[in-house]
């Protein structure tokens, strides 16, 4: 059966949600970890689409981890300096000090798990016409679908391979249909990555379908029961559903490793999402350390949008689960009612061959047969029941999930601002201490070091104010793209299970109807 | 003749309606009923012109036991052996719904108000549905009762009707019970041992037929009874699933700031009138269908009893021959042999013709009742789903002609 597709996404009318990489290629054709974290800066966003024809360099200076070539860089940063863009305040200092030192870009990037890929520059070829399409709100014309799974391999080294299969008419790939094979830890591959450069910048990313060491065990065994190939479509369901949401990010849509993912026949096997490698349980700490640290940030909201916003989703998600359980209990109360009314129509069946009155033994046996009809339509309901109402309620609670997640690291990136404050302060004071202790012996030393680590923490402050507001812009617009999108998600669906019951309905009339005649026939 | 066939025709079990009596000389039925404690007090009124009884209308007050002692009477009774007698009605259980009552009572805090009373509704339509049902089960086996001719005239049941004190028939201790569980199972060793007997040739070819199909037809009805019972537990917990989910989609709608807030709250009101009718179908086929395969379950054990005691009253005739055959060639005690025979062979035959009527009577019985209830069922659930579908089709046309 398949998933719901996803609906087009809005146009919202935004063009800014893209990089304009193409001319800030050549900031980092020598770098070689590079892009994947050149999307941390929080410039792109913001940028309309205007400005990439002025700026020439729309460019974030390089807020990046760049572990060669960081002179070539600064050059640039320097000269990037004046190239700001009409939406960044002017917050630089008036002295030409470089923007950034190495230590800030480990600070602001999340911590990432995985080696980078090295991976070519991205050559976004995005062309004019694209971009103008996009300023309109045009659809994006790109749909997936994840189809035929097979087995591949035996025992517990066994996995599931699936079909992707992209049809699209954007340029900036380089076919227009085409399909690769990947398997789930792939695509949790493709997540983690996403994830690790957007996250922690307001992008609301699609979470990805979770994992089941049960459910995979039984695959792998072997076993070919109803219960493996039910885990097994849904599944392919889920896998369908995430990246149908995630190419519709009009964001993530750029992201070259997305492309990747859709494009390439190989891909480097994803090990650290495994649950028990030791990325997987760096990730737990990290997840636990985070819980904690949530507790103890006390952050003053300037911005009531922010509060409000978030005590909305976290009842969204209370009510969302509670009417997921109940929907869950209602797919469970109608697979039995199919499997009692197969019971049912079986003993029918057996009482009509008794019967030895005739009109009433055939009577009997059309019984049976309707009742047989009827569990395969109540069987069919409840699968719609599941994939269309309870799949989707599920959905929609891991990606608020990630929207509290993205809530979260604005919290935190307000706490690094914060942070960063409070010890401009204190060199500050130490500084002035320094001033009015009139030592002229060993002073000037320290006095220089002082003055220099002051100019780094004004930096940082800076930095950690423009990131900050930044990630609040993100966050805002991600919410209302989100918001939009959820409204029509969850319209189309409910008119199409309303649309599934009526179905069935329609269905038991014909076959009641049909029966009639029979009953009124036993003479 | 002919009045039999009508009263025959016209014993249909448990349908709602009062079954209209072939003949008006006498009329019974359960005029009301009071649940109390763990008992419940039937009050069956007569209406008469039959000259045995005192007055034209009166009526007495009963209790399940007082049923249960009628039935056994009759059954215990040798005037009868040929006959049907009609299934006892079931002992009223209220057990499970009041379980269920008292556990939605002490039940979680984690239901709002609105949920609780719709539940609290629901148990107590279940509550009401199984009392009004085993009202009707004890009309029923009154009212083929009167309506047989045979069984009509008997004084046992004349004092269960007219008896203005309690019959003191407590209810069976604990050895009768035992007893009667013995008796069933001496029955069947009886009856095997029977069929085995050499020289014990059925002579009937009806008698055979009968035999062969009732034994299968009652396994198979049985099965089918319970698999209507579960098939009717299914809708009903699917009714029951609505009432949180209209729950859950209502403080959905409510907390919503956007367009989705009509759209849920919509849906909470269809699900709410969703969980009537499916509510109304589980107890349609319960009435429909469950109660019919059972009640059929429990006539056709009575048949099967019927027949049991025809073969062992005819195991006894060849019994008597054999023990005729010996006297004669003892030449002793030939004249009490010969009556002993003799009773035999007509009690056997008498029993042979009022089975075969009683059978025959029982097969048109339930063919009738059948087709009326089958036509029934398919007319409700057809009603149920066009009402169900036109429910859909205007919140379809509502939440589709939304912005």
């Amino acid at each position: 059966m398949a998933a719901e597709r996803e609906p087009p996404p809005l146009g919202d009318g935004k063009p800014t949600d893209f990089e304009e990489l193409e001319d800030g290629e050549d900031l980092f054709t020598s770098t070689v970890s590079t892009l994947e974290s050149s999307p941390s800066s929080p410039e792109p966003a913001s940028l309309p689409a205007e400005d990439v024809s002025t700026n020439s360099n729309g460019r974030k200076p390089a807020e990046v981890v760049l572990d060669d070539d960081r002179e070539d860089l600064f050059a640039e940063a320097t000269e990037e300096v004046s190239l700001d863009s009409p939406e960044r305040e002017p917050i630089l200092s008036s002295e030409p000090s470089p923007a950034v030192t190495p230590v800030t870009p480990t600070t602001l990037i999340a911590p990432r798990m995985e080696s980078k890929s090295i991976s070519a520059p991205v050559i976004f070829d995005r062309s004019r016409e694209e971009i103008e399409e996009e300023a309109n709100g045009d659809v994006f014309d790109i749909e997936i679908g994840v189809s035929d799974p097979e087995k591949v391999g035996d025992g517990m080294n066994a996995y599931m391979a699936y079909r992707v299969t992209t049809k699209t008419s954007l340029s900036m790939f380089s076919k227009s249909e085409f399909s690769v094979k990947r398997r789930f830890s792939d695509f949790l591959g493709l997540h983690s990555k996403l994830a690790s450069k957007y996250l922690h910048v307001g992008y609301i990313v699609p979470p990805a379908p979770e994992k089941s060491i049960v459910g995979m065990t039984k695959v792998k065994v072997g076993k070919e029961d109803s219960s493996s190939t039910e885990f097994v479509e849904k599944r392919r369901a889920a896998l369908e559903r995430y990246l149908q949401r995630t190419v519709k990010h009009p964001t993530l849509l750029q992201d070259p490793d997305l492309r990747q993912f859709l494009e390439s026949s190989e891909l480097p096997r994803a090990v650290n999402t495994q649950a028990l490698s030791g990325a997987g349980i760096l990730r737990m700490v990290n997840k636990a350390a985070d819980a904690v640290n949530k507790m103890t940030i006390k952050m003053n909201e300037s911005d009531a949008w922010f509060e409000e916003k978030q005590q909305q989703f976290e009842n969204l998600d209370q009510q969302l689960r509670k009417l997921h359980a109940s929907v869950e209990a209602l797919v469970c109360h109608r697979k039995e009612l199919s499997a009692n009314t197969a019971a049912f129509a079986k003993s029918a069946a057996m009482l009509g061959n008794s019967e030895d009155h005739t009109a009433l033994s055939r009577a009997l046996s059309q019984l049976a047969e309707v009742e047989e009809k009827i569990d395969q339509l109540h069987q069919e309901q409840a699968f719609a029941d599941f994939y269309m109402f309870s799949e989707l309620l599920s959905d929609y609670i891991r990606l608020i999930a990630a929207v509290k997640g993205v809530f979260d690291h604005r919290m935190k990136c307000w706490q690094k601002w914060e942070d960063a404050q409070i010890t401009l302060l204190k060199k500050r004071e130490t500084e002035a201490k320094m001033m009015v202790a009139n030592k002229p012996d060993k002073i000037q030393q320290a006095k220089n070091e002082i003055r220099e680590e002051i100019e780094e923490w004004e930096a940082k402050v800076q930095q950690g104010e423009r990131d900050f507001e930044q990630i609040s812009k993100t966050i805002r617009k991600e919410v209302g793209r989100f918001e939009a999108k959820r409204v029509k998600d969850f319209k189309t669906v409910i008119i199409k299970y309303l649309e599934s019951l009526v179905q069935t309905q329609q269905q038991l009339i014909k076959y009641w109807e049909a029966f009639l005649p029979e009953a009124k026939a036993i003479a | 003749m002919e009045g039999r066939q009508e009263a025959g025709k016209e014993n249909k079990p448990s349908s709602t309606s009062v079954d209209p009596q072939g003949d008006s000389s006498l009329q019974v039925e359960i005029s009301d009923a009071v649940s109390e404690r763990d008992k419940v007090k039937f009050t069956v009124q007569t209406k008469s012109c039959l000259p045995h009884f005192a007055q034209t209308e009166f009526s007495v007050v009963r209790q399940h036991e007082e049923f249960i002692w009628l039935h056994d009477a009759y059954v215990e009774n040798e005037e009868y052996a040929g006959l049907i007698i009609p299934p006892a009605p079931p002992r009223p259980d209220f057990e499970a719904s009041r379980e269920k009552l008292q556990k939605l009572g002490e039940g979680d805090s984690s239901i709002t108000r609105e949920e609780f009373a719709k539940m609290k509704q629901e148990l107590e339509a279940e509550y009401l549905a199984i009392f009004k049902k085993t009202v009707a089960m004890h009309e029923v086996f009154l009212q083929r009762l009167a309506a047989h001719p045979t069984l009509r005239r008997d004084h046992n049941f004349f004092v269960f009707l007219e008896y203005g004190q309690d019959l003191s028939v407590r209810g069976k201790n604990r050895k009768e019970l035992l007893g009667g569980f013995l008796r069933n199972i001496v029955k069947s060793a009886d009856e095997a041992l029977i069929t085995s007997m050499s020289g014990l040739k059925e002579v009937d070819d009806f008698f055979e037929h009968e035999r062969t199909f009732l034994l299968e037809y009652h396994t198979r009805i049985r099965d089918a009874c319970l698999r209507a019972d579960r098939v009717m537990q299914s809708h009903k917990c699917l009714a029951d699933d609505y009432i949180p989910m209209s729950a859950a989609l209502s403080s959905l709608g409510t907390q919503e700031v956007n367009q989705l807030k009509t759209s849920f709250l919509k849906l909470a009101e269809l699900f709410e009138r969703l969980r009537k009718l499916e509510g109304r179908v589980a107890s349609d086929e319960d009435l429909k269908l469950s109660d019919m395969l059972r009640y059929y379950m429990r006539d056709s054990q009575a048949a099967k009893d019927l027949l049991y005691r025809r073969l062992r009253a005819l195991a006894d005739y060849e019994n008597a021959n054999k023990a005729l055959d010996k006297a004669r060639t003892r030449n002793r005690e030939v004249r009490t042999a010969e009556s002993n025979q003799q009773l035999c062979c007509r009690r056997f035959e008498r029993l042979s013709d009022s089975a075969k009527q009683e059978l025959m009577d029982f097969k048109s019985r339930r063919v009738s009742s059948f087709r009326k209830n089958l036509i029934e069922l398919a007319e409700l659930e057809l009603k149920h789903a066009k009402a169900s579908t036109l429910l859909l089709r205007n919140t379809l046309v509502a939440l589709k002609g939304e912005p």
